[in-house]
């Protein structure tokens, strides 16, 4: 059993129905030959980075399934590349941390959790350095007897004052 | 020893000290890269589309290519552009 992910773009002059149409064909043709469809994920219309065609927006389709034998995958690419609707298409297998990433998008963890590990972390860094350098600071104050490393300490000493100063402040 | 606390301020302490660079991935446990999430991508882009070296954006080797492949696949979906100006 692999998994399978294929992302096409149709083309936006045709009416919601007809566009449904064309991408539930898809759909129909995969169970046909076997897949159990996971997810058909509808992004909608969206605003291309560059014209295909002449055009320059289109409905983005991803249907996720699985299938035992992925010799059927060449007969869908086949049709969709005559598909004059089809615009774009990009058939991808999935690793197991593909099926679960999908997984968690579905959930609604994805979204959230990558912004924020990515705001989150950006927060932890800041506070992991002020953190070190509070811990610098503190050695740098009792141990007054490593003169060695007091070239170097006591400067970061003023900037982790500064910056817990400004921490504070915006709490 | 007043001497060498005045000396201290008169530098800006930060000139000078390099940010160690890491790979986020690997620090966050991310393990799939989607290439449907331009926004995401969009960070390991310059301002031209362009894939940005490892040496600035301090990705493991592993992790890069991912990245790589995730930002040529969003180009083919057209989701990021293959050239352009004033990306970001």
């Amino acid at each position: 059993m692999k998994s399978y992910e294929i992302t096409f773009i149709v083309d936006p002059v045709l009416s919601g129905d007809e566009i449904k149409a064309t991408a539930q064909t898809y759909v129909d043709q995969l169970k046909e030959v076997g897949a159990t469809i996971v997810h058909v994920d509808e992004m909608g219309l969206r605003q291309l980075a560059y014209p295909i065609n002449k055009r320059s927006s289109g409905v983005y389709y991803t249907v996720e399934f699985t299938i035992e034998d992925g010799t059927p995958i060449d007969k869908l690419e086949l049709s969709l590349r005559r598909d004059e609707r089809i615009m774009r298409f990009l058939t991808v297998r999935l690793d197991k941390y593909g099926v679960k990433y999908n997984e968690d998008k579905r959930k609604g963890l994805i979204g959230k959790v990558k912004k924020k590990s990515k705001k989150g972390s950006q927060d932890k860094d800041r506070r992991d350095r002020n953190d070190r350098n509070d811990r610098g600071d503190r050695g740098g104050k009792s141990g007054g007897n490593n003169r060695n490393r007091s070239e170097s300490k006591p400067k970061p000493k003023t900037e982790s004052k500064a910056a817990t100063a400004t921490a504070e402040e915006e709490e | 020893m007043a001497s060498r606390d005045d000396i201290k301020f008169l530098s800006n302490p930060k000139i000078g000290q390099k940010r160690k660079k890491y790979c986020r991935f690997r620090r966050y446990g991310i393990k799939h890269i989607d290439y449907k999430d331009p926004d995401f991508l969009l960070q390991f882009v310059n301002e031209q589309g362009k894939i940005l070296p490892r040496r600035i954006t301090g990705n493991s080797l592993k992790y890069q290519r991912k990245v790589a492949t995730a930002i040529k696949r969003a180009r083919h979906l057209a989701l990021l552009p293959y050239v352009t100006d004033l990306l970001k």
